[in-house]
């Protein structure tokens, strides 16, 4: 009992540490520095415990929890990405009066939430860490509660997430009633393509997951959550549960549903489709650069989950280098938001950005960065992303997919060039504040040196990734 | 050779476009000036060593480099053979007139204008030297973001437009290549052109292969109907924006017709002849046509432009010695003479801030320098012995009437037509009445322009006069492919036979 506890470590010191920071929030007065501070030590020192446990694969409780190279690695990602984003947004935070205590430490439980759904081997376990997350983003998007959009797009999210849940918890059971367990591996064993229910249990699922990455046509609620809720935690919604989304999705085709892969490819293929479509078309005619990440996102997650239709190892892979390096982007991107401050407040339109090149040319140059390489324009990392993905593709022969992607990133260029043109083109009307966050600069800069360099090195995400399937 | 000069090459223009980037504002950025001008030129120089340092009797590649990249599977290899080093030399030689037009033309943000061109010649030299398919795409996409940026932060008045049409067209061209790249990738295990060399490409998919190749360099070279794109990016990018684009940029799709279409799908090559033959056909006499009818200079030289890459085209695929080596000869001499003729029409706006036809007129009397120049390369345009026009259009044409009578008979009419324009746009231009009274206070031509457009009519006329070095340069190579195209040609006959 006492071994199973120490692989349980990751989650242990984070729960403890939780409860803990929780206490010295509630006990000390203008606790919010403190506790953020305490945040990112926290963040910091998980990381390191993740990296320091080896990357066998064991089981535990009986076989509900599992720890492999997989989960750590996703574990990992999420920790960093938290890190920068939660860094990057606190000067914004501390603007936008919204630098409660309880802010990191929600962030913290949803991490929580999150790293019992990648180890989970079971779906009770799965659907409790689901439940844990959506909880908190639940608040998260709320948080800003005197502001009429926040807490609207706090309750829209509730409401359309629930929903998700809900579909989700169905058809966890009808799995449970068909298949005679809850356990992945023995679902894996038991189903077969003669097994009707297991499918229609399936897609019950699928559409739970496909809402929480906001894949098409389960995105609705994107662009208004993302629009609403506070930029700090638009960043987050933007990059921390999508992560956590895909790497589900191909866990439960690697382990659940492996056996009744045909099926479920024909239906992520079309979400993929559908993503890579509306997320191209719909950017096109928003204002708002939050709106318009928010599409553009959709639009990623289509090409993400392009990787994932494969419905093999080297897809599979090409996903996760491809999220990973969304990651790096979109955390970047959103950085940019926090320096766009004119007056005290902060600009999100697309016109706020006009002729910035002039007064502020280092923040349009790493926008100008980051924009090209969502756009997926070489040498920058994003056109590695979307190759390694079209290749595993191109390897399994879906021709169609692949060059339906490939035209639609022409189209999203068009609107991702349109800031590029708003920025460089036209004429100065803006001068935004001089700010000083050191934060959110450094995470920019960081951003666009990984992306700019990557073209030197571009097989170290490769090596790593390999890494996660060898044991299986 | 262990010393990597070829990525010395490729980069040393990106490394003092950061020194550029690091470097503090002064007065008229003198710094920025002096550094790009003097990196361009010892690219130059070393390009110029690359050249001297050549094994021409020898058709293999030769400074090969070679360092694992992706996975160990997609190598970083480059190398040179005598067609990519014409190709290279040319870019190396155009860049440094450009920045040199730069210091007259461009007013406003000079430092980010030094950069975008020095980080595009990174990639243009990269394009040439490339000898793996993933990094010839990622050079050719690459090249894209600072020319999109040239035309569209330091354009005329539709520079939006211009922008938007030249990436969206040419990334819709180029897309469809890499699905190309990336299942003959899947087919034959590797990238690397060397080796696809040898393995040959199963007959069967050449020609949908072949198509997406041709979708890209179409777009990029360009051939009718997809040339629209290019009058509108000529005539709203600025002076040195339009030189690089008519020099260079429209050089790499007929530098890709000769190093992937041709050697990698031979069989689909010679099937698509007849549409190459059709397209080009109709790009030299209808945009001839409609270079006639233009008002604005550097729309008429644009359409020109796409005039003479019709014969490049014709030229490439007759697969005769002389229509191939004609056709580089005439890339060569285009890049030339269109740079330059762009520089003069950027000689005149620099001053009269129109690029009308019907604003000037008369020039000759008060600009007697620059219109013996403007007559010398406008007579090297449309042909006139003695001059690199008139080698590279003969060679193609007598390329093609080995090939096919009427195709050479119907490319012959595009030769007087651009004559017809040529003449009158210089009839307009210099000659005639004066028409506009502010002509009468202009300057004449001032060091810099003299250097830049004489250096640019010597080597047109020397090497109108004097072709050896160029030919002798490509010679090995042509033979080389051509003798491999018909190889594998006869080889699949040969199976089909059995």
């Amino acid at each position: 009992m006492i071994n199973n506890l120490n692989i349980l470590l990751p989650e242990i010191f984070l729960t403890l540490s939780i409860f803990t920071i929780l206490m010295i929030g509630v006990f000390t007065k203008k606790s919010f520095n403190l506790v953020f501070n305490l945040t990112s030590f926290i963040i910091i020192i998980s990381i390191i415990i993740i990296l320091n446990v080896s990357d066998k694969t064991v089981k535990i409780f009986l076989d509900s929890f599992i720890r492999d190279s997989f989960s750590n690695f996703f574990k990992i990602l999420i920790l960093i990405a938290s890190l920068f984003v939660l860094n990057s947004s606190k000067n914004f935070i501390i603007d936008r009066n919204i630098n409660k205590f309880e802010y990191p430490i929600i962030v913290l439980i949803s991490i929580l939430g999150m790293f019992f759904m990648l180890s989970s081997n079971d779906l009770i376990l799965f659907y409790l860490g689901l439940e844990l997350q959506s909880l908190s983003l639940y608040i998260l998007a709320s948080i800003d509660r005197d502001n009429l959009k926040s807490s609207e797009s706090g309750i829209k999210y509730f409401i359309l997430s629930a929903l998700s849940s809900g579909l989700l918890l169905y058809g966890c059971s009808l799995l449970y009633g068909f298949t005679g367990s809850t356990n992945f591996d023995l679902i894996s064993n038991s189903l077969n393509k003669e097994n009707t229910g297991a499918i229609f249990a399936m897609v019950f699922i699928l559409v739970g997951l496909a809402f929480k990455i906001s894949a098409v046509p389960f995105h609705m609620w994107t662009p208004d959550v993302y629009e609403g809720a506070p930029t700090s935690i638009t960043s987050f919604f933007a990059v921390v549960p999508k992560v956590t989304g895909l790497a589900l999705f191909i866990k439960f085709m690697f382990i659940p549903f492996s056996s009744i892969l045909l099926e479920w490819q024909s239906i992520i293929i079309f979400i993929s489709i559908a993503s890579m479509i509306l997320g191209a078309l719909a950017a096109i005619v928003q204002k708002n650069v939050k709106r318009l990440l928010a599409y553009s996102s959709i639009g990623h997650i289509g090409y993400a989950l392009a990787g994932v239709a494969t419905g093999v190892v080297s897809g599979y892979e090409s996903s996760i280098i491809y999220i990973t390096i969304y990651v790096v982007m979109n955390v970047g991107a959103f950085s940019c938001l926090y320096l766009m401050k004119k007056d005290g407040k902060y600009r999100e339109n697309i016109s706020d950005l006009s002729g910035i090149s002039k007064k502020h040319p280092l923040l349009s140059i790493s926008l100008l960065i980051i924009l090209f390489s969502l756009a997926g324009i070489p040498p920058l990392g994003g056109f590695f992303a979307k190759f390694y993905v079209f290749s595993s593709v191109l390897e399994q022969k879906m021709y169609a997919l692949a060059i339906i992607g490939l035209l639609t990133t022409v189209i999203s260029a068009f609107y991702y060039l349109r800031i590029i043109k708003t920025m460089y083109f036209d004429d100065s009307i803006i001068t935004y504040d001089v700010v000083k966050n050191k934060l959110a600069q450094t995470t920019i800069l960081i951003s666009c040196s990984v992306l700019i360099t990557f073209f030197l090195y571009p097989s170290v995400l490769n090596k790593l990734v390999n890494s996660l399937f060898a044991g299986q | 050779m262990n010393f990597p000069i070829l990525s010395t090459l490729i980069f040393l223009p990106m490394v003092s476009a950061l020194f550029i980037f690091l470097s503090k504002e002064q007065k008229n950025n003198s710094s920025a000036t002096y550094i790009s001008l003097f990196s361009s030129i010892a690219t130059f120089v070393l390009s110029l060593f690359v050249w001297y340092s050549l094994d021409l009797s020898s058709p293999e590649f030769q400074f090969i480099e070679e360092k694992s990249w992706v996975n160990d599977y997609i190598k970083f290899k480059l190398g040179v053979d005598g067609i990519s080093i014409l190709f290279i030399v040319l870019t190396t030689l155009i860049t440094p007139i450009c920045i040199i037009s730069c210091i007259n033309s461009v007013k406003e943000r000079i430092k980010e204008f030094l950069i975008a061109i020095l980080i595009l010649e990174t990639f243009m030299i990269g394009v040439f030297c490339s000898l793996d398919l993933v990094i010839f795409y990622l050079f050719f996409e690459a090249g894209l973001i600072p020319m999109f940026l040239i035309i569209g932060v330091w354009g005329g008045p539709k520079r939006v437009y211009s922008a938007f049409k030249f990436f969206l067209f040419t990334l819709l061209g180029s897309v469809l290549m890499l699905v190309a790249i990336i299942v003959i990738y899947w087919l034959t295990g590797t990238t690397d052109i060397t080796q696809i060399y040898e393995i040959k490409i199963p007959k069967e998919y050449q020609n949908l292969l072949w198509l997406a190749f041709f979708s890209s360099f179409a777009v990029k070279t360009p051939m009718w109907p997809v040339h629209t794109w290019l009058p509108d990016a000529h005539v709203e990018a600025p002076t040195a924006g339009s030189v690089i684009l008519a020099a260079i940029l429209l050089k790499m799709a007929g530098y890709g017709f000769l190093r992937f279409s041709i050697p990698l799908f031979p069989v689909a090559s010679e099937f698509f002849t007849p549409l190459i033959y059709t397209l080009s056909i109709i790009a030299i006499i209808y945009t001839s046509l409609v270079a006639l009818m233009q008002e604005d200079m550097k729309k008429l030289i644009a359409y020109s432009s796409v005039a003479h890459m019709g014969y490049v085209t014709l030229g490439i695929f007759t697969f005769t010695k002389q229509g191939v080596e004609g056709s580089i000869f005439q890339m060569i001499s285009h890049g030339l003479i269109s740079a330059a003729l762009f520089l003069c029409v950027g000689v005149v706006y620099d001053r009269l801030h129109s690029r009308l036809i019907s604003s000037y007129g008369g020039l000759v009397n008060y600009l007697p320098k620059y219109s013996f120049l403007f007559v010398v390369f406008a007579l090297a345009a449309l042909g006139l012995p003695g001059t690199t026009g008139f080698l590279g259009e003969f060679l193609v044409l007598t390329g093609s009437f080995q090939k096919n009578y009427i195709v050479a008979m119907l490319a012959t009419i595009g030769v007087i037509l651009g004559a017809g324009y040529m003449l009158w746009l210089t009839k307009r231009v210099i000659f005639g009445e004066i028409t506009n009274e502010k002509i009468k206070n202009f300057k004449d031509t001032n060091k810099l322009e003299i250097f830049m457009l004489t250096t640019l009519a010597s080597l047109v006329i020397f090497f109108g006069f004097y072709p050896a070095p160029l030919i002798e340069t490509l010679d090995v190579s042509v033979n080389n492919l051509l003798m491999n195209y018909e190889q594998s040609l006869n080889n699949i006959k040969v199976v089909s036979n059995d």
